[in-house]
């Protein structure tokens, strides 16, 4: 024990910035203990939690703790789950205004091939000043056309497509909306009409080919005589139409959000969820009666219309939560996508259960993406993406002390925090 | 609530020159009173009285029929106050010239602006109506309270607020003039000029207005030099008479306006989002240059990707009279929560926290001696939350202007508009995406607004 204790002195000590030294990710055995362990889905623990091989191996009040185990003290602090944005552009925008620095639209309206992943800078500065936040897992979506590509959800750890993938991949669809961007777009109520329209014609046509495609492909792997040309558009959708892959209808107008329920149903698309849905607490019954989940946010936003209370879009997930919607949130921002607790704080703030907000940042989302056996809640079995914290992470006062994601203890160190350590008492001062 | 009267009412309420400002009384009972200046006071009762904080303290009594608030388990502070927001107008930029000193945002006050009642909602009960940032020298602004229900643009007006100009440097007036006109500034060089050619032709101005007022005594027939509002305005600040507000990101360019305000001896400057202030803390201290800032608004642009969420907490620490802004008809809903950023970034004690949305505005704007904490003597303009204002669960539940309740959540009604405008189709679906990549500063700044907003994709 005393070692131990030794060790954790080591340890934090290491953990703490030190002149001239990198701060790395790393991986090893650790023990959390004396914490109040908040699982999110089987109540609340005090005891000790395991990591081990990058998953969480015990935790209870009854555990032993590995030999050689790094051990931290928790006492006095809180475990929580990492919490996931099901929604953002982080790491394929930097600076937005800067358009060579946004890798979030390509061109045309049918790229649903688009991999967001690939353009991911795993090193951007925003990535390290999300995660110390908390904020663990991401999904990227990029965005612009009717199918604007293909979001992934990523751990906010590791260097390569593959060390951040987090196993979730969907194609986005924006569904044809007539919804003015703004007081500045002034296209007549005709205009609008016409492009929804046009729109909504080009889906059907889309969808018209996709189905053709598989009717092709279905029969070229029967019959090798068929030769089908190369397609990775069709391919991609034809992977929803498949029921391999996730459609992510993004639809915010009350009136839109029916329209792309009823299509998603008639076509009878395996897997959909739906995102954005500014106006769900208009519709929020006939929502929750299709069964689709939704991803929805910003939270912390203006209503949609003027004539709407002024707290409409803070009260929108707890009214669908209410009418028993599955919901999830997201920032829908890329370099204060570390807001994300804050806009669950919000929706709790306006009517959203204080559990069920959490649960909109955890394991709702992990359940959403289908990686709720990895992510999302403090189990054992379940992947070691956690922070340490020293009260509710909805609370902004709240510290972030240790923070581990993928299974990996990460520095809480980012530009911004190095920015202020420089800078608190500057050297020079005033006279040089 | 307000509903509008009829277009005979609204022209004879327009016609008063001088606003009769609306005043009430009333007693708020056993809150927890934060005064942001002098500590918290529990179980505690305030009394106001036309307007104005009369009595704070246990047990008081108020005349017969006073309206009466039970704040029991509620928190009682100053009324929140916005540095830089652009509600409450209807134009934001004169973006003609680098420098329009000439012009006056209080020329263009909108009351009919319902983002004025949301920025009520979250507890804010005056802005600072600024011009845009796309002229190195903006117009002047207009300080005003939030007196929503009138429909007279004088009573939106804080009576006796000292005179602020927005200046503006960097990448703004850079690229409406230098790139746009291909006019001087097109670089940070420039905009330095830009201020030391206005305030050397002030000084001229000046120099001859006083020859002519002395040779005026001798010769009756002395010819008078010709009016020049532009030079007017910028002889004013030279006489201390008009607070320099500044747009302002890099620490390059916040030492550059320094040292300007140096060689004219201006000493009234407060920087407007100082995104880089944290760098140069002891310069700013050192002169007595406050700080307006963002929470955490940074990578929207260049010129703000150096940035850090603990701006607010370093300049306060260095003992720079700091504020956190909203520049949006958004964030200023939630000013509470923006301030309550800085205990995560820089452990902020709770009232240095408050003091960012409450004192340090007042003191930025001159107004100091009338609002941004709660004093006996001082406007009653207060907000009731039903938590700690800096805790995330806190709703704003009474907002209060100058004794009179501006909003009551339990009274707020889907509809708060008072008239629906003839430029904006407001009973329309706007999906408002926070258009971090430009600033609200520029608006009106560019001829075709949609292009500017990247509404044209093709």
């Amino acid at each position: 024990m005393k070692i131990n204790v030794v060790f954790t002195l080591i340890f934090t000590l290491a953990l703490t910035h030190s002149f001239g030294q990198v701060k790395k990710s790393t991986k090893g055995t650790f023990a959390l203990t004396n914490a109040t362990i908040e699982t999110v889905t089987k109540g609340t623990v005090s005891g000790t939690l395991i990591i081990s091989e990058g998953k969480i191996t015990a935790l209870g009040s009854n555990v032993t703790i590995p030999s050689g185990a790094n051990v931290i003290d928790c006492k006095g602090m809180f475990i929580y789950p990492g919490m996931i944005d099901g929604g953002t552009q982080l790491g394929i925008v930097e600076v937005s205004s800067i358009s060579l620095t946004d890798d979030s639209d390509e061109l045309g309206e049918l790229t649903p091939h688009m991999e967001a992943i690939t353009a991911f800078n795993t090193s951007a500065t925003a990535v390290s000043v999300t995660r110390v936040d908390g904020i663990t897992t991401t999904l990227v979506v990029p965005q612009g056309g009717l199918f604007p590509g293909t979001a992934s959800l990523v751990n906010l750890v590791g260097y390569t497509p593959d060390q951040i993938y987090a196993g979730f991949k969907g194609v986005v669809l924006n569904f044809p909306g007539a919804g003015r961007r703004g007081f500045w777009d002034r296209r007549t109520d005709e205009e609008l009409k016409k492009e929804e329209e046009k729109a909504l014609k080009q889906l059907n046509d889309v969808w018209t080919e996709a189905l053709y495609y598989v009717q092709v492909t279905d029969a070229a792997a029967k019959d090798p005589s068929i030769k089908v040309a190369s397609n990775p558009e069709m391919a991609r959708i034809a992977e929803v139409i498949r029921g391999k892959m996730t459609l992510l209808i993004e639809t915010n107008k009350s009136s839109d959000i029916e329209a792309a329920i009823k299509w998603a149903q008639d076509k009878k698309v395996a897997k959909v969820v739906l995102t954005g849905v500014a106006e769900g607490w208009r519709v929020a019954d006939k929502i929750a009666k299709s069964g689709f989940p939704v991803i929805t946010g910003p939270i912390i936003a203006l209503p949609t219309r003027e004539s709407d209370n002024y707290d409409k879009a803070y009260a929108n997930p707890g009214i669908m939560s209410k009418a028993g919607v599955k919901v999830a949130i997201r920032t829908n921002d890329q370099e204060n996508v570390r807001n994300l607790p804050f806009h669950a704080g919000f929706a709790a703030a306006y009517g959203m259960s204080k559990e069920d907000a959490l649960k909109s940042v955890t394991i709702v989302p992990a359940e959403i993406f289908g990686v709720a056996d990895k992510l999302g809640s403090l189990e054992v079995g379940k992947l070691a993406s956690i922070m340490v914290t020293t009260g509710d992470p909805l609370e902004p006062k709240t510290q972030i002390k240790y923070l581990f994601i993928d299974g990996w203890i990460v520095p809480l160190d980012s530009r911004h925090i190095q920015l202020y350590e420089e800078f608190l008492n500057r050297s020079p001062g005033l006279k040089k | 609530m307000f509903k509008i009267l009829n277009i005979f009412n609204l022209l004879f309420l327009v016609s008063f020159a001088q606003a009769q400002v609306t005043k009430g009384s009333l007693l708020i009972k056993n809150g927890t009173i934060l005064t942001v200046t002098k500590g918290n006071m529990e179980n505690a009762d305030l009394l106001v009285e036309n307007g104005k904080i009369t009595k704070m303290g246990k047990g008081l009594v108020a005349p017969a029929g006073t309206q009466t608030i039970d704040a029991t388990g509620k928190f009682i502070m100053p009324g929140i106050i916005d540095a830089h927001s652009h509600i409450g107008i209807d134009v934001v930029n004169e973006a003609s010239r680098p420098s329009t000193a000439d012009v006056w945002v209080g020329d263009a006050l909108d009351p009919l602006d319902l983002s004025v009642y949301r920025a009520l909602a979250g507890g804010v009960t005056a802005s600072h109506a600024m011009h845009g940032s796309a002229n190195a020298v903006g117009g002047e602004c207009e300080t005003i309270k939030h007196r929503y229900g009138t429909l007279n643009p004088e009573e939106m007006r804080m009576e006796g607020a000292p005179r602020t100009i927005k200046f503006a440097l960097g990448e703004n007036p850079m690229r409406v003039h230098g790139e746009g006109n291909r006019i001087v500034p097109a670089t940070r060089m420039g905009v330095e000029q830009i201020f030391r050619k206005g305030f050397e032709d002030a000084k001229a101005y000046m120099a001859a207005w006083d020859l002519y007022e002395k040779e005026k005594v001798k010769n009756p027939a002395a010819l008078k030099p010709v009016y020049n509002k532009r030079h007017e305005t910028m002889a004013e600040i030279l006489k201390g008479n008009i607070i320099i507000h500044c747009h302002s990101y890099r620490s390059d360019e916040i030492l550059m306006l320094l040292n300007v305000c140096k060689d004219y001896q201006i000493k009234r400057l407060v920087f407007q989002h100082t995104n880089e202030g944290f760098k140069v803390a002891p310069e700013l201290a050192a002169y007595g240059a406050m700080a307006s800032v963002f929470a955490d608004w940074w990578a929207y642009k260049f010129e703000v990707y150096y940035s850090t969420a603990y701006n607010a907490a370093i300049l306060t620490k260095n003992g720079v009279v700091t504020s956190i802004n909203s520049d949006s008809e958004e964030y200023i809903r939630h000013l509470y929560h923006e301030a309550a950023k800085t205990q995560r970034y820089g452990s902020l004690s709770d009232e240095e926290a408050l003091a960012l949305i409450t004192i340090n505005p007042a003191k930025q704007l001159g107004i100091d001696q009338r609002v941004g904490s709660l004093e006996v003597g001082k406007d009653a303009d207060i907000a009731i939350f039903d938590g700690h204002p800096l805790s995330i669960y806190a709703v704003p539940q009474f907002t209060i202007v100058d004794g009179v309740v501006r909003f009551n959540r339990s009274k707020d009604a889907a509809d708060q508009r008072l008239q629906a405008s003839a430029t904006r189709a407001e009973t329309g679906f706007f999906l408002h995406k926070e258009q971090h990549n430009h600033d609200r500063c520029l608006e009106g700044a560019f001829e075709n607004t949609a292009t500017f907003f990247g509404l044209e994709r093709e």
